[in-house]
């Protein structure tokens, strides 16, 4: 399930990998959920993950900062190769990993501390920034890049959870920056907001892509159009067609693809 | 207008009429319900109060005290014959050792308040007692000079138990039940809530761990009285832990708060939403940080409402110290954790066992202090938790 790289030239900077994965396999006890997926996901790109529920794209989400590993009974195959190192391999402690890979999720969840705590907190317990003045200019820059710093900065002392949902959320982003991970994943995080605030998480996704690789799981086609250089189409646990987003949406070569984006089953 | 022409009312459902009286019917039932538990604890109210409330007053008599060498060696002739019966057996106990501490009285008759014997004191507030008709004169006699008087009972709040009525107080049981209390504490809270952590967030799901699991809830509905068994066993034949002391007590009911307090604790845990959990997961903190930082403060007022319970629930135990020693008579205040101590449940089972009117009313009087102290420590707790509590 290779893409050709060739035909594809979105900007003159080559294509570089960033997160590779072969043969990955997963079971939720008996039953499996991931078959075989072998992906190549590009550095600086927006990769976005399609298919209809349950058909395994949040779980092969987590597999790549192994979220998945918290769930008991799970047993992962397989390799997650991020930056040339199997994730899964025993010497990778699970909390670097998740470090290095940020995650954003469906339903913002900001901690119930105030603002500058939610973005603070990570940053300080990894030790990448000490507390005062360097603290406050992660805060503020991370905000930033997450477009929240005009709302907020007036009321950093104030809860985070008292923020709307779409500010939550983009306050979830500055906290997940922060950390200064390589790659975001997010899952659906766009889902639970209205359009307005959709379209704010939309445009810093696309300004985002700049420093970060970013993954998305989407049940939003429009969304995965707008935003995504990268398309992966999800069914029953199987890739069943990931390429270039405007080849997936004008040209699919599989028909599963095309009746699905089309509407005609999902 | 008011009467359709055709009288058709498109909305006219004829079940309805029977479902809107079953719901009146409930809505009632639920009503009793609860005043009927609002009369039980009215009743009990006025009851413990109407008969506790006489104990803190104590009858006190004005007699001339004859206070010489004679009388020091034996006090019962420091008042004259014919009141000698009305005063109490401790005063006549104790007036030596009073002389002794002020000599300055030594060789005087001073006219003084004595402390009344509890028949006396039960006769003045018009209760069953043993006074013959004679005495009975007697003290209207006294009466009519206001020379018999019910006076604050100090006694009460400042003594430990005695085997006279009147010179019995509460304090060596109410002292026993705060060192049983804060070593109960001191064990159980921080035990039970690693446990509830542990099993919560850190122990994997396996048959070892659904058997420990298995075995903590049903220790939760153990009768308490086994406790006192195991504490017997454990804490006092094994260890050798000195009986009776409030180390020993408060060992054994940490046993009992502690399943109490593990449960409400995985339940108020668990209440957490797994949200923020995989938020902080999320950002590569590690399990404790998660625990320490997220987890736990907003589990922590649940966590406390369950202590809270269970210490309560603890403070108001008395089988599994009776088995531990700690129903013994202790006229004594305890000063430390393995001095031999009892607790004011215990006192409270004692004196209700005795015959005299004067115990029974301590008895009520015990109770409502009893009903104070558990009352002022919920009210501290929940001002805690209130306060610590994080606002969403």
């Amino acid at each position: 399930m290779k893409i050709d790289v060739t035909k594809r030239e979105m900007d003159n900077k080559p294509l570089e990998v960033k997160v590779h994965t072969e043969d990955l396999c997963l079971w939720y006890g008996d039953k499996q959920a991931l078959f075989d997926i072998s992906m190549d996901i590009y550095k600086n790109k927006i990769t976005a993950l399609i298919g209809p529920s349950g058909c395994g794209k949040s779980t092969f989400l987590r597999c790549l900062n192994r979220m998945n590993d918290l769930i008991s009974g799970v047993t992962i195959k397989g390799q997650a190769v991020i930056d040339d190192k199997n994730i899964y391999d025993s010497d990778v402690d699970e909390v670097s990993v998740r470090k290095k890979i940020g995650m954003v999720f469906q339903q913002p969840n900001p901690f119930p501390k105030s603002i500058y705590e939610n973005v603070a907190y990570a940053p300080l317990k990894h030790g990448i920034v000490k507390k005062g003045a360097d603290c406050d200019n992660l805060v503020e820059a991370s905000i930033r890049s997450a477009g929240l710093w005009n709302e907020v900065k007036d009321i950093l002392k104030n809860p985070g959870t008292g923020l709307s949902g779409g500010q939550q959320q983009r306050l979830c982003i500055a906290r997940t920056i922060a950390v200064k991970p390589e790659v975001i994943l997010m899952d659906e995080p766009t889902s639970a907001l209205d359009p307005i605030s959709t379209e704010k998480i939309e445009e810093l996704m696309l300004e985002l892509r700049k420093d970060f690789t970013i993954i998305t799981v989407t049940h939003n086609m429009q969304q995965a159009a707008r935003v995504s250089d990268y398309t992966a189409f999800f069914h029953l646990g199987k890739v069943i067609e990931y390429s270039d987003t405007e080849t997936i949406f004008l040209n699919p070569t599989v028909k599963q693809t095309e009746d699905y984006i089309t509407g005609r089953f999902g | 207008m008011s009467n359709n022409i055709n009288n058709h009312n498109p909305f006219y459902d004829p079940t309805l009429k029977k479902r809107h009286l079953s719901d009146k019917i409930f809505k009632y039932m639920a009503m009793s319900a609860l005043l009927i538990s609002v009369a039980f604890l009215l009743v009990f109210f006025t009851d413990i109060i109407s008969k506790g409330l006489p104990s803190y007053k104590q009858a006190y008599i004005e007699l001339p005290v004859k206070y010489n060498t004679e009388t020091v060696a034996d006090s019962s002739f420091a008042i004259d014959e014919k009141h000698y019966e009305l005063v109490s057996r401790a005063w006549y106990r104790d007036m030596p050792k009073y002389v002794s501490e002020n000599p300055e009285v030594m060789n005087k008759t001073p006219i003084e308040w004595v402390l009344a014997d509890d028949e006396v004191d039960q006769y003045m507030k018009g209760h069953q007692n043993t006074l013959t008709d004679e005495q009975k004169t007697v003290v209207e006699e006294l009466k009519k000079q206001g020379k018999v008087e019910s006076k604050f009972n100090t006694l009460f709040f400042t003594t430990g138990d005695s085997k006279i009525p009147e010179n019995s107080g509460f304090l060596a049981s109410a002292v026993g039940s705060i060192l049983t209390i804060l070593v109960c504490i001191a064990f159980a809270f921080p035990i039970g809530v690693m446990s509830a952590i542990y099993l919560e967030e850190f122990k994997k799901d396996n048959k070892m761990s659904q058997l420990i699991e298995i075995n903590i809830n049903n220790l939760a509905a153990v009768p308490s009285i086994l406790f006192g068994l195991l504490g017997l066993a454990v804490f006092i034949n094994f260890f050798g832990l000195p009986r009776s002391s409030a180390l020993v007590g408060g060992l054994t009911l940490a046993l009992m708060t502690l399943p109490v307090i593990i449960v409400s604790g995985r339940t108020a845990l668990r209440s957490v939403p797994a949200s923020i959990r995989q938020a902080a997961y999320g950002l590569g903190l590690t399990k404790w940080q998660v625990v320490k930082d997220h987890v736990l403060p907003l589990g922590m007022p649940g966590i406390l409402t369950g202590s809270i319970i269970g210490i309560a629930r603890a403070m108001g135990e008395t089988a599994p110290l009776i088995i531990v020693g700690m129903i013994a008579f202790i006229p004594d205040i305890p000063t430390s954790f393995t001095q031999a101590a009892t607790v004011m449940p215990a006192q409270i089972f004692t004196w209700a066992g005795m015959p005299e009117g004067a115990y029974i009313e301590r008895v009520s009087g015990a109770i409502m202090v009893l009903l104070a102290i558990l009352l002022t420590m919920n009210a501290v707790a929940i001002y805690f938790r209130k306060k610590y509590e994080i606002k969403w």
